[in-house]
């Protein structure tokens, strides 16, 4: 290969697009004969719908149904939660509503009115009358924390509700410094921009969904599931998605009603969560509690690490965000204990939202470990060099690569780390004071469990087409896909297009995990350079080419020009002269276990905070992340996830809050003027670099994800570096002006 | 939300007939009415746009007083040179309001008429005395972090969300409505009412009435005032606490003081005990921390906030250090 456009600062592909308006999301899709559906949703948490009456409802000018749990057809399987790293299957909770009155929780559909215009449904969604009867409810920590238990998995039965290695009890025993505390976590909901929507069209049997997901081919086989169709007869279309941060990772009802609703009115159906549903339809980040004891020799070394999580999950599903695995992994410890402690509650099944597990687990390991620090006299980053893990504390194995001390180093240097006072209030900028902390990022490395696919097709007119089911969240998926196209295959950029986002293109499992740029990346890579090796194969055995009888080993391809130590020809003269107007290749990447090395993600953050010592107001100053994610495949798209997602982790760690309030069972706060996200005058300098680390073993692109490992270690920093400015150390997130008074 | 009809009038005397109708609403900016008329809160079946009326002129009056029209949106009265001169703390008041897009629609007159933030008094099915009165308040035991502390009942005690109308009643602003009747004027103070046992009543104003302009007398004092607000995020939210200050300081004496508070009370509150105990003191820190403590006296917490009689007097210090410093 001699172009070298992998790396490159490319601008979005869809960047126009989505500027200009062109882009058109899934909500925007309008179809002949079209009619909107709304979801009503209950108004109890918990109980049964004792009768529904309709006829407000339909007479509503304009209102054409109201279909309840009686009207609509029985799912052909129940749902069984399954994560969609699987690439099967993604039911986001073992429940589909609307097939008996039983309620769950609160928005839980329980009708759909459909309607000529979205305006007439909403209002007959409105105008319903549907009466329950209200049993007792758990929707609060508080509330059931007496009923706890340890389930035996979590995730879908893909992680183990207790694990540790070692002894604690003795770790601690043989501990000079212990530290033990208990935080608090709000729940958390997604809040992408684009609300998520489906659009459904039955036609001879075949069913067409435009769909806002993260995985188009987990859409086709999760409805597939549950309609009792083969996959076969679903296409799913995602062209555009406007951010999704997990709300979109899983499959949830409502692509599956929009097709049940299209059948019965046979009519193009268009579903639409209002903003409101979002945080009723999609899972959410559960409010959890984690106690943390530390247990550390004089030096600082650790001896003994015990994290425990008690969080609530829905009636049917042992769901609790893997946050405590991270706890094992980061630090050499030989004792180590975690549990997870599950309250069956009156809410939808939990789910992934951006950094899922490690942000709020090591938000609390970085704190203790902050405070640790202070009770060993050491300066923070040292405390952490110290205990760094040379090879994998899980495994024993060693890393396939890490470059943690090097993202220290780096990290403290941008940050001014030597200007820190360790005294905590010492610093102070007229009514500021001023404080730095920091904290560590990792990241798990998901293998993906099925085979990637991506096709490469050349035609004769030298230009290429990329094609795979892959949908584009707003990562920049698409243009990283563009690059590894073109420089596989020898081609400028602009000559190279990739089509995705359709489950008619070869297969590619739904981007989660921060899999998306490993999944796609590297199927396509293998497409582009398999097809190149076709290509330069046919030209050194066809006798009328320049190039005939050249080893194959020696010709590059520039520009689409093969270029032989004898002679060249572009690939388009090639094919023109044998008359063939086009040429593919399927590109297939399987992840290969590897039984020799550890892979994880990792990552140093660092922030300088500001708070107003009279009046608890946190501004962040200046926050300084440096990661170590493997091969960046493009410097621009890379440096806008990870800094999204340390912006991200400023919003955890001071503003994101739902709020439930539980006589109602119900979100207080389901509003973006009530649930703040930072605005850009919150958004301080940001600095974002990456440390270069050579991974071979990981797959054939060396590239480990940055879709999460920005935002992980965010929080803790930041809650550090409030400590440092105030004395106060704060365990409850977000924190807020009242926690500082 | 429901059918309804439009009509766009362009002159007063129109506005006031269609007023007439019970069935009827003004609308301005529209950024607040049609978020209640989408929501549900507001069920009135026609609009009345009344945005080509003539009542967006912002005059400057003889004296150092300024006239507002009632439909001058907030972005144009915040960069009027005069008002910047004359009254920062207005100014700011508006800057620190909404975002730049609300402001270029929101007008005066609608700002003095936005509904509270309570969620729910928006969520259609709650108990909430403002929206369904006698159905009860759910925010009492309920989600109330922003809720008021001063000027409550047991009935209701959402917060009053503007600030720029913190500033106005700072500054002994006069309020003119016309209906059709005739004229009438009176302080804006008094055209914010506390819920008490009627919470959906908000202001003194009839069915179909208008406001025309909000008046500013001349204050001299205001040339060195400042509005603070408090908040979890930097722009683009309400106050948790807010305070409009003005005051004239010299040799150390305060001879003349104007404070409201926003964020705090159920209506923009004119914090006269404070201003009484300050005038002819001196500008310390312990006759400021003594006059926040009186204002906040009578102030009536609930569990979650609590936080704000503290926040609140310590806001008041920070202003007053602040403009007696300047
Ligand atoms: C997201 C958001 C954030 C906001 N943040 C802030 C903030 O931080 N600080 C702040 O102070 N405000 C804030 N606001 C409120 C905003 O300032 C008001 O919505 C705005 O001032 C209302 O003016 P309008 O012209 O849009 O009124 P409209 O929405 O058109 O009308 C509001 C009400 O006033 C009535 N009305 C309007 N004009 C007249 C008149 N001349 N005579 C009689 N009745 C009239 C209408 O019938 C209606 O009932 C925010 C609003 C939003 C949506
Ligand atoms: S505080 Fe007022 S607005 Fe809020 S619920 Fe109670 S009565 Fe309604």
């Amino acid at each position: 290969m001699t172009t070298t456009l992998i790396g490159q600062p490319v601008t979005r592909v869809d960047g126009h697009a989505k500027v200009t308006g062109a882009a058109k999301y899934t909500a925007e899709i309008s179809l002949p004969g079209m009619r909107h559906a709304v979801i009503a949703g209950s108004e109890i948490p918990a109980g049964r719908i004792t009768g529904i009456d309709k006829s407000r409802a339909m007479a509503e000018p304009g209102v054409l149904a109201v279909l309840t749990h009686e009207d609509l057809p029985k799912v052909a399987t129940q749902p069984v939660l399954t994560l969609s790293l699987a690439g099967t299957v993604a039911h986001g909770q073992s429940f589909f509503p609307m097939q008996d009155p039983v309620i769950h929780y609160a928005g839980q559909p329980v009708a759909i009115v459909v309607g000529e215009t979205l305006d007439a449904a909403t209002r007959g969604a409105e105008l319903l009358d549907v009466t329950y009867e209200r049993t007792e409810s758990i929707t609060v920590i508080d509330e059931g924390r007496d009923r706890s238990y340890v389930p035996e998995k979590i995730l879908a039965g893909l992680a183990p509700g207790e694990m540790g290695r070692g002894d604690v009890a003795a770790g601690l025993a043989a501990a000079e410094l212990t530290v033990e505390a208990t935080f608090t976590f709000s729940a958390n909901h997604q809040n992408p921009l684009e609300m998520s929507a489906s659009v459904a069209s039955w036609d001879d049997g075949q069913l067409t969904l435009w769909d806002a997901t993260h995985g188009p081919t987990a859409t086709q086989m999760t409805v597939a599931s549950l309609l009792g169709i083969p996959a076969s007869r679903i296409r799913v279309i995602t062209r555009f998605v406007g951010g999704s941060f997990g709300a979109k990772a899983m499959i949830w009802a409502h692509p599956t009603l929009a097709a049940m609703t299209a059948q019965i009115m046979h009519r193009p159906i268009k579903l639409a969560l209002t903003r409101e549903q979002m945080f009723t339809g999609c899972g959410l980040r559960e409010d959890n509690e984690q106690t943390i004891t530390l247990g550390a020799a004089a030096d600082g070394r650790l001896t003994a690490i015990r994290h425990e999580k008690l969080s609530i999950t829905s009636a049917y599903d042992d769901w609790a965000e893997p946050a405590l695995s991270g706890s094992g992994e980061l630090y050499a410890c030989d004792n180590f204990a975690a549990v997870y402690h599950l309250i069956k509650g009156n809410t939808m099944t939990p789910t992934f939202m951006r950094g899922p597990g490690e942000t709020a687990g090591l938000a609390v390991l970085e704190c203790a470990m902050d405070e640790l620090a202070e009770r060993a006299g050491l300066d923070p980053v040292e405390l952490r060099v110290r205990n760094h893990a040379d090879v994998d504390p899980v495994s024993g194995r060693p890393w396939s690569s890490k470059g943690l001390k090097e993202c220290y180093e780096r990290g403290a240097e941008l940050i001014g780390w030597g200007d820190r006072d360790p005294r905590p209030g010492m610093r102070r900028d007229g009514d500021w004071l001023i404080g730095m902390g920091m904290a560590t990022a990792i990241y798990p490395v998901y293998p993906l469990m099925n085979p990637q696919r991506a096709r490469a097709r050349l035609y004769a007119d030298g230009t290429a087409v990329i094609q795979t089911a892959a949908s584009d969240i707003g990562t920049g998926a698409a243009t990283v896909l563009t690059q590894i196209a073109a420089e596989g295959l020898g081609l400028p950029l602009e000559m190279v297009r990739v089509e995705y986002g359709d489950t008619s293109l070869p297969f590619l499992a739904a981007s989660v995990g921060s899999t998306g740029s490993t999944a796609g990346g590297n199927a396509v890579h293998l497409a582009a350079t398999g097809l190149r090796e076709q290509l330069v194969a046919q030209a050194v055995q066809d006798e009328g080419s320049p190039l005939h009888g050249a080893d194959p080993e020696l010709v590059d391809v520039v520009d689409g020009v093969m270029v032989g130590p004898s002679g060249s020809e572009s690939y388009g003269e090639m094919l023109g002269r044998n008359f063939v107007p086009e040429t593919e290749y399927l590109g297939t990447y399987q992840h290969r276990v590897d039984d020799e090395h550890a892979l994880l993600n990792f990552g140093a953050q660092f922030a300088e905070v500001a708070v107003d010592a009279a009046l608890g107001v946190v501004r962040v100053r200046r926050m300084a992340g440096v990661f170590a994610p493997g091969r960046v495949l493009n410097q621009k798209t890379a440096r806008s996830q990870l800094m999204g997602g340390m912006i991200w982790g400023l919003s955890q760690a001071l503003l994101e809050a739902s709020h439930m309030d539980p006589r109602f069972g119900r979100w207080a706060n389901p509003s973006l003027g009530d649930y703040l996200v930072p605005v850009n005058a919150d958004v301080p300098e940001v600095m974002v670099e990456t440390v270069e680390v050579d991974d071979p073993f990981i797959n054939p692109l060396g590239i480990k994800g940055i879709g999460e490992i920005g935002m992980v270690g965010m929080a803790g920093a930041i809650a550090n570096a409030v400590y440092n400015a105030t004395g106060r150390r704060v365990r409850s997130f977000p924190i807020t002006i009242e926690s500082l008074l | 939300m429901h059918a309804m009809s439009y009509a766009r009038v362009g002159d007063v005397a129109s506005a006031l007939a269609e007023g007439a109708d019970p069935d009827s609403r003004f609308l301005a900016g529209g950024t607040t009415e049609v978020d209640m008329l989408r929501i549900g809160v507001a069920r009135e079946r026609r609009l009345i746009d009344i945005n080509d009326l003539p009542l967006n002129t912002i005059e400057d009056l003889p004296g150092g007083g300024l006239r507002l029209g009632a439909l001058a949106r907030m972005s144009d009265v915040a960069a009027t040179p005069s008002v910047r001169e004359r009254f920062p703390m207005l100014v700011q008041a508006l800057e620190l309001g909404a975002s730049a897009q609300l402001r270029n629609m929101a007008s005066m007159g609608g700002n003095m008429m936005q509904r509270v933030r309570c969620g729910y008094f928006r969520e259609a099915g709650m108990p909430c005395n403002k929206r369904e009165p006698g159905s009860g308040c759910a925010a009492q035991g309920g989600f109330h972090r922003g809720h008021a502390v001063l000027g409550t009942s047991e009935h209701c005690f959402a917060t009053h969300p503007s600030d720029v109308a913190v500033a106005l009643v700072a500054l002994d602003a006069v309020i003119h409505l016309q209906g059709r009747y005739g004229e009438r004027a009176m302080p804006l103070e008094d055209f914010f009412l506390q819920p008490g046992d009627a919470p959906e009543r908000e202001h003194p104003i009839e069915h179909g009435e208008l406001i025309t302009a909000i008046e500013v007398p001349a204050a001299p004092v205001a040339r060195t005032s400042l509005y603070w607000k408090v908040r979890d995020r930097e722009s683009y939210e309400f106050a948790l606490v807010s305070a409009a200050v003005a005051a004239t300081v010299t040799n150390g004496v305060i001879r003349e003081v104007r404070l409201a508070l926003g964020g705090v009370a159920t209506r923009p509150w004119r914090a006269r005990a404070a201003e009484q105990m300050l005038t002819g003191g001196p500008a310390i820190s312990d006759a400021f921390e003594a006059a926040a403590s009186a204002e906040l006296a009578p102030a009536v917490p609930h569990p979650q906030n609590a936080f704000k009689i503290e926040l609140a007097k310590r806001t008041i210090v920070r202003v007053l250090e602040r403009v007696s410093a300047a």
